[in-house]
């Protein structure tokens, strides 16, 4: 009777049984989501692996891999057959060589490993030529690129050479239209030869210069005045009133290169350091280290240079601009007249008036700040000819086009009528070293090599001649342009043999020419003076004379003054990271944060806070403090960018936008690379500055910046600062006071021994490394970043990984703006708080940046702390402290246990979350055995779980003391380097040994300007900071 | 008659050999001269560029006197270029046939000297030396299993009278009992006792005290086994070419960094590059019979043919004493792995420190084959920079921290471990 009784458990059952069945057939009402993590859900339902098998196989493919792991590895050696003389394995040569990719030029050492590029250095024989800066240092990853084209192509198909050359000349004899060459500014003496010779040999052929990045209007300035077509070289060493009109000098203004003087002219010695005035409507380098900053908008600028040029000559001009703004300009001209021939005004306008006009006030001033007889010529390019060929082009006039070193369907403004004038021309050929943009669609694509492969010249500077040589073998089936026209005018030379004949014949004068290439430089004092032109020196006369308006100037003034803007301008900038965008599939360049915005991997609208406000445009920091933005459509006449993100920018002029180009590459680039927006169809008749309309658009940017705060928060002990006057009229406590901390209820200064935990170690025995940062010069410019990621082989984590804060640099600069005016004004607010409401009102509002903020640059690595917190917490000791002052970090001891990172108080030690060789989900450089090429086989690459940090190049300094060993002698000072020492061509880092007394830094760690990071937590670190002094001097 | 017997028997004997010198004196004028003092001669002058049986840079020589008259030899040994330049046809046609190399001069050479010479290179080539050694192998391998035989022989019939006596034991033994029981004597009866392995279990402490035992024991094997794995002490791969440091460094005293130049300069000692081979084997194509023959009889390894294996690789084409061009670079097998994360520097040792090549690599002179000698652990690297005193005289680097050091540590003498040499960071970065 029992067994049929039945239960229920609910009412339904009772009432319909028949859906509870269906239930309890089908437990879940729907399948598992498995497919994330199966993949294929067919294949998975399909196969016959129970969970017994799965268990098997795990525990079999265990014991099997246990088994595996107690045989070693068989490694295998191969020495060379016949040894190159001059190749040790393991001892590093350096060639003088020269980048010339028609954005950068510089002289350059690289560094090369068993016969590989490793590193770029600065070529300090070169001067001002030879200063290196980021992109530089990284363009030898570039080589290193396996989305590099590997052979030559015809129509889209891999050739050889013998046939492209056999094609190509078939079809240039059969041309019958013009042959243009479309090339990138090579400022190459045997290039021009060469070209010539190849006019000589076929008909009608012209070649027409571009640089992507426009100088033109200052070209044409520079021409009118000198009669030369060239950019003025300025030293602004020299200069001690320095005005800026948005000229972004510190970044790629010009050619760039000039923060080297700069910095030079910035660190007060004597009491004396340079003035500097900037008004800009973009945050630019220049303007964060400038003296004083105006943020004016584009419109404004050419205001304030003619008001400038009035105040110079001594006469009114009509500038409608606020009465402050005149007031500044008004002071800078005093100032600038009392400084005399060590005044310089420079602008960024791109408009022949205003560069004209700024060449005569400095002219009027009789500026030595730069040398008339040395132009610079690695700007060639004429706007109006690259119209006129495109005209050309789709009017059918083109026979056949060459394009060389440039990629016009990705830069040019009006690349769409390019394309469509590109499909008219008979035979195209792109010399390109990825399938890029202009590339996919040429006929031709003749392969070239990187520059560390190729052989080449270049006149940097009027007169100054540099030699560009290979560093390894070729690593594709690639041929440099020059050796093409060499096949193509039926020459056998190649064009290492033509240099050589050119320089022996018409540069060197004897001179050797082993020599020049083992410096990588030659100066030709065999130079014509230039003097201004006759007109424009007439002019300048009559200026000078009388303060009467030539008619010329007359118009260059009133058109200046008649400048308005039509809603918010937009100025088009080049980032200190991406420049004109050759080196966009560079992960180095795009992991470098952006000096100003810290942003990485990203370009964007930068907007003041006003307009963003009333536009309704936001910024806000998610849960995890990275940064998310609105999107913005932007549009210039017709052309329309949608989804532009926005940042926005403390200091950024009222009425005006700023936006980076170089971005948004899409082809012959990983997938990883392709980020951002691309900018350059924005830059109409290639001016900078565009009118445009800003809408707010839907969506939400994420953003990857290293840095998240924004102000110092009145924490003047972190970047102190002072003023000339205080510097040279006070004693060492009014503006570098020594930390205090209380002992036994008594004031003590935090340096003295009994307040100190710990017993001190004896350090006047051997070495003691020092690093000493100089905030007076360091101008923010990134290099060091770089140079310590190719020495130090750190690893590149990728966007989202720097948004969640797991960058790996060792090196940061970090960026403070200020809440007020000053940083000076925000200890004082910090100082003035009473009471507990008022400090939490008081410091909400210090974390919002000023609408004209200050701004520092503060380079952060570890520390080196003589005390070190992190050492301390160590379970495992893989932190420890070395006698030459270096805190050790030993990677294969480290546990990951990241006590010493939480420990840090300066936050730069960094954790391997993943492993970021040879790792699939890290599709950067060090995951394929190209990109590896480039890792220094002295350093460790890291693996995962392991905490890592600056060595202070740990590498570099023992290699020193071994080489002095191995000679049996002292060291001198300058000989200790560090990789970010090395790259800064500023000198605000200097490293050396404090137990030298006679080396720089032992007298910088005495001198009245340091001090250290943190001082009152009592941790004694090895790197000095030396205070930051501002001009703030007014007339 | 004994004596006289004897005597005419030792007359006879010496007017036979009078009689056999005299016929052999007139057919053979070089069995005057010393061949082994030519050896010498050959040796020393000759021998970069001659072979006895077989081309080199020069001719080979056996077989010389046959093509040229002594006279016109003495003049061309002497002085060969002035020999061409006389226009002697002879001496022009060898000119020519040898890409125009010229012969050195020996005008140090007496006629004696190189008549010494003549006869050592005229001796005709020994038979069959390749068949003569496995024979003696085979020899020597049946000698072993000889006297092996022999003992065995022994030992099987020393176990045989063993288990005789056994057996005759035991048969007494029963007998005794049977002896024993007739005449009614009564044989003791065992007790039954306890089996000493139940005991053991029953007994607590003793358990725990081998359980420990046990336990400590394993723990040792266990430590020792784990602390060798990675720990390639003794690692001795097969490699592509079989060389010999030990004729290499051992019988021919080649510095080791002759060879590992960049020992010197370098982190690497580097494996030498086969143009450094090629600095002597361009004329050693062959090593010395005596040497062959012992490395086929004591290392089964025919060295000539490790050297056509160097030529094969190098592209050396020793008949034409020309390089082809084709190369086939060689894979050696390497021995020594320092994980990447340990930095070591080979200049830093040799050059600074004085250390001697063996005291790391053990004496390689003696190696037939390379082997790691060391263990390249931590702890021994630890060890030695512990011990061992920095060599600072004379160093110009070393006078300031050798001044204050020793003034700190109160010694004379500092170790490498004083100097810093313990530091994690000194190779770990």
């Amino acid at each position: 009777m029992s067994s049929n009784k039945k239960y229920w458990k609910s009412v339904e059952e009772l009432s319909d049984s028949s859906m509870v069945e269906a239930l309890k057939q089908n437990e879940f009402s729907e399948d598992i989501p498995v497919e994330g993590f199966l993949e294929d859900k067919q294949v998975l339902d399909e196969s016959s692996t129970s969970r017994r098998d799965f268990l098997k196989y795990v525990g079999f493919s265990t014991a099997a891999a246990t088994l595996a792991a107690c045989e070693g590895p068989v490694v295998k050696s191969i020495p060379y057959v016949v040894q190159p003389e001059q190749i040790v394995p393991g001892v590093a040569n350096y060639y003088a060589t020269t980048i010339a990719d028609g954005f950068d030029f510089a002289n350059v050492l690289v560094k090369t490993r068993e016969g590989r590029p490793i590193k770029i250095e600065s070529n300090r024989l070169a001067g001002a030529n030879g200063a290196a800066n980021a992109r530089v240092h990284a363009s030898v990853l570039s080589m290193y690129d396996n989305t590099r084209l590997k052979s030559p192509q015809v129509g889209g198909k891999d050739t050889n050479w013998a046939s492209f050359d056999k094609q190509l000349a078939d079809k240039l004899r059969k041309t019958s239209g013009k042959i243009v060459l479309l090339t990138q500014t090579f400022a190459s003496p045997s290039t021009k030869k060469l070209i010539d010779e190849f006019a000589s040999k076929y008909t009608s052929v012209s070649q027409v210069v571009y640089d992507s990045v426009s100088n033109t209007e200052a070209l044409n300035a520079y021409e009118q005045v000198y009669g030369i077509r060239g950019l003025a070289s300025y030293d602004f060493e020299k200069a001690d009133t320095i005005v800026g009109i948005g000229a972004d000098f510190l970044g790629d203004w010009q050619g760039g290169g000039y923060d080297a003087g700069y910095a030079k002219g910035r660190i007060p010695q004597d009491g004396i350091m340079s003035r500097h005035v900037q008004f800009e409507a973009n945050m630019t380098l220049t303007g964060a280290n400038a003296d004083k900053r105006v943020a004016v908008t584009p419109s404004q600028q050419k205001q304030v240079l003619a008001a400038l040029y009035g105040f110079v000559m001594g006469y009114s001009v009509n500038a409608s601009l606020p009465a402050p703004i005149k007031e500044t300009v008004k002071k800078a001209a005093q100032q600038l007249k009392a400084a005399g021939s060590k005044a310089v005004v420079v602008t960024g306008i791109q408009d022949k008036d205003a560069q004209v006009i700024a060449l005569a006030i400095n002219n009027k001033l009789g500026s030595k700040v730069y040398d008339a007889d040395r132009p610079k010529l690695t700007s060639q390019g004429d706007a109006k000819k690259v119209a006129a060929l495109v005209a050309d082009m789709n009017a059918g006039r083109v026979g056949a086009l060459l394009i060389a070193g440039v990629n016009p369907v990705y830069t040019l403004p009006n690349s769409k009528s390019f394309v469509d004038g590109l499909k008219k021309v008979g035979t195209t050929v792109s010399f390109a070293s990825n399938n890029d943009e202009t590339a996919t669609l040429c006929e031709f694509v003749a392969t070239t090599p990187h520059y560390l492969e190729s052989w080449g010249d270049v006149e940097i500077n009027k007169g100054i001649y540099s030699l560009v040589q290979p560093t390894i073998r070729p690593l594709f089936k690639t041929r440099q342009f020059q050796d093409t026209l060499l096949q193509l005018i039926g020459s056998d030379l190649t064009y290492d043999a033509y240099i050589k004949n050119v320089w022996n014949t018409s540069i060197l004068g004897g001179a050797s020419y082993n020599r020049a290439l083992h410096d990588g430089v030659f100066k030709s004092n065999k130079i014509a003076k230039v003097v201004a032109s006759a007109e424009s020196e007439e002019a300048d006369e009559e200026v000078r004379e009388t303060p009467v308006f030539t008619s010329s100037f007359v118009t260059s003034v009133r058109s200046l003054t008649s400048a308005k803007a039509k809603g918010l301008e937009l100025t088009l900038y080049t980032k200190t990271s991406m420049g004109s965008g050759n080196q966009a599939s560079n992960p180095w360049l795009q992991e470098l944060p952006d000096p100003i915005t810290r942003a990485s991997w990203d370009n964007y609208l930068t907007v003041s806070k006003a307009d963003a406000d009333s536009l309704g445009l936001e910024n806000e920091n998610v849960a995890n403090g990275a940064l998310n933005g609105s999107y913005a459509t932007v549009t210039v006449g017709s052309v329309k960018l949608e989804n532009v993100p926005v940042i926005i920018q403390p200091g950024q002029a009222k009425g005006s936008v700023g936006l980076a180009l170089g971005y948004g590459r899409k082809q012959g680039l990983k997938e990883e690379m392709q980020v951002g927006l691309n900018a350059y169809p924005l830059y109409q008749n290639f001016n900078s500055v565009q009118s445009v309309k800003v809408d707010k658009a839907s969506g939400v940017h994420e953003f990857a910046c290293v840095q998240l705060q924004k102000t110092l928060m009145g924490r003047g002990d972190i970047i102190k600062e002072t003023t000339l006057e205080i510097f040279n009229t006070k004693d060492k406590p009014a503006y570098n006071p020594t930390p205090m901390v209380s002992l036994d209820h008594e004031e003590t200064p935090v340096t003295s021994p009994d307040v100190d935990l710990w017993d001190e170690f004896d350090r006047s025995v051997g070495h003691h490394f020092n690093l000493s940062i100089d905030l007076n010069a360091c101008t923010g410019c990134g290099a060091c970043v770089v140079a310590c990621h190719a020495e130090n082989n750190v690893p590149v984590v990728g966007k989202s990984e720097v948004r969640r804060s797991r960058d790996m640099h060792w090196l940061r600069i970090d960026r403070y703006y200020s809440s007020e005016e000053t940083f000076e004004g925000d200890n004082e607010k910090k100082e003035g708080f009473a009471g507990l409401g008022e400090n939490l009102s008081g410091f909400g509002e210090m974390e919002v940046a000023s609408e004209n903020p200050q701004v520092a640059f503060q380079p952060v690595m570890c520390q080196h702390c003589n005390h070190a917190p992190c050492e301390t917490v160590c379970p495992v000791a893989a932190s420890s402290h070395g006698r030459q002052g270096q805190n050790h970090m030993a990677y294969n001891r480290c546990v990951g246990t990241r006590y010493c990172a939480n420990n840090c108080p300066y936050k730069v030690r960094r954790f391997n979350w993943f492993l970021y060789n040879q790792n699939d989900e890290f599709d950067f450089h060090m995951n394929n055995d190209l990109g590896r090429m480039v890792v220094n086989p002295d350093v460790t690459v890291r693996s995962r779980g392991v905490m890592e940090k600056c060595s202070m190049c740990m590498q570099m300094t023992q290699k020193t003391i071994l080489d002095a060993k191995r000679d049996g002698r002292v060291i001198e000072d300058g000989e200790f380097q560090t990789a970010c020492s090395n790259a800064c061509v500023s000198g605000a880092i200097i490293f050396g040994d404090v137990n030298d007394k006679s080396s720089k830094v032992a007298k910088s760690l005495e001198s009245d300007r340091m001090y250290h990071l943190l001082e009152h937590v009592g941790t004694k670190p090895n790197v000095q900071y030396q205070v930051k002094v501002r001009n703030t001097k007014e007339a | 008659m004994r004596q006289v017997k004897h005597r005419n028997s030792v007359s006879k004997l010496l007017l036979l050999g009078l009689a056999f010198l005299l016929t052999f004196s007139t057919t053979i004028t070089y069995a005057q001269a010393d061949a082994a003092k030519g050896k010498e001669l050959f040796n020393s002058l000759c021998a970069a560029c001659h072979k006895r049986y077989k081309k080199a840079t020069g001719p080979a020589l056996y077989g010389v006197t046959e093509r040229h008259s002594t006279e016109w030899l003495y003049k061309w040994i002497k002085n060969s270029s002035a020999l061409i330049a006389s226009g002697d046809a002879e001496a022009i046609a060898i000119y020519e046939e040898y890409n125009k190399t010229p012969m050195n001069s020996f005008p140090q050479l007496s006629n004696g000297d190189i008549d010494n010479i003549l006869a050592y290179v005229m001796e005709p080539k020994p038979e069959k030396p390749a068949g003569a050694v496995p024979v003696a192998g085979a020899q020597a391998g049946g000698g072993s299993s000889d006297s092996s035989a022999t003992n065995s022989i022994v030992l099987g019939l020393l176990a045989l009278v063993l288990v005789v006596l056994i057996g005759v034991l035991f048969l007494v033994n029963k007998t005794l009992r049977k002896f024993a029981q007739a005449n009614g004597v009564e044989l003791p009866v065992k007790e039954e006792r306890k089996p000493i392995w139940k005991a053991f279990i029953e007994n607590q402490f003793l358990l725990l005290v081998s359980a420990v035992f046990f336990l400590l024991i394993s723990g040792y094997f266990v430590y020792g086994f784990l602390m060798q794995v990675g720990v390639d002490q003794g690692y001795e791969p097969v490699q592509p070419i079989h060389y010999s440091h030990r004729i290499h460094a051992g019988e021919n005293k080649i510095e080791c960094k002759y060879c590992h130049s960049s020992a010197r300069v370098s982190k690497h000692s580097g494996i030498p590059s086969l143009n450094v081979c090629m600095n002597c084997h361009k004329s050693i194509a062959e090593v010395a019979e005596e040497t062959q023959a012992e490395g086929l009889a004591e290392y089964g390894v025919d060295y000539n043919k490790q050297i056509q294996k160097l030529y094969k690789a190098v592209g050396w084409d020793a008949g034409k004493q020309v390089y082809t061009g084709k190369t086939e670079p060689v894979k050696w097998i390497r021995i020594h792995n320092l994980p990447d994360f340990a930095y070591f520097n080979h200049s830093q040792h040799v050059m600074v420190a004085g250390v001697q090549c063996q005291k790391c690599h053990g004496s390689v002179e003696e190696m037939e084959i390379m082997y790691q000698y060391s263990p390249l652990t931590m702890g021994w690297c630890i060890n030695c920079h512990r011990e061992t005193n920095v060599n600072m005289v004379g160093n110009a680097y070393y006078e300031k921290i050798h001044e204050e050091l020793s003034k700190k540590y109160g010694v004379d003498k500092l170790t490498a471990a004083q100097m810093g040499g313990l530091e994690c960071g000194k190779c770990h970065y």
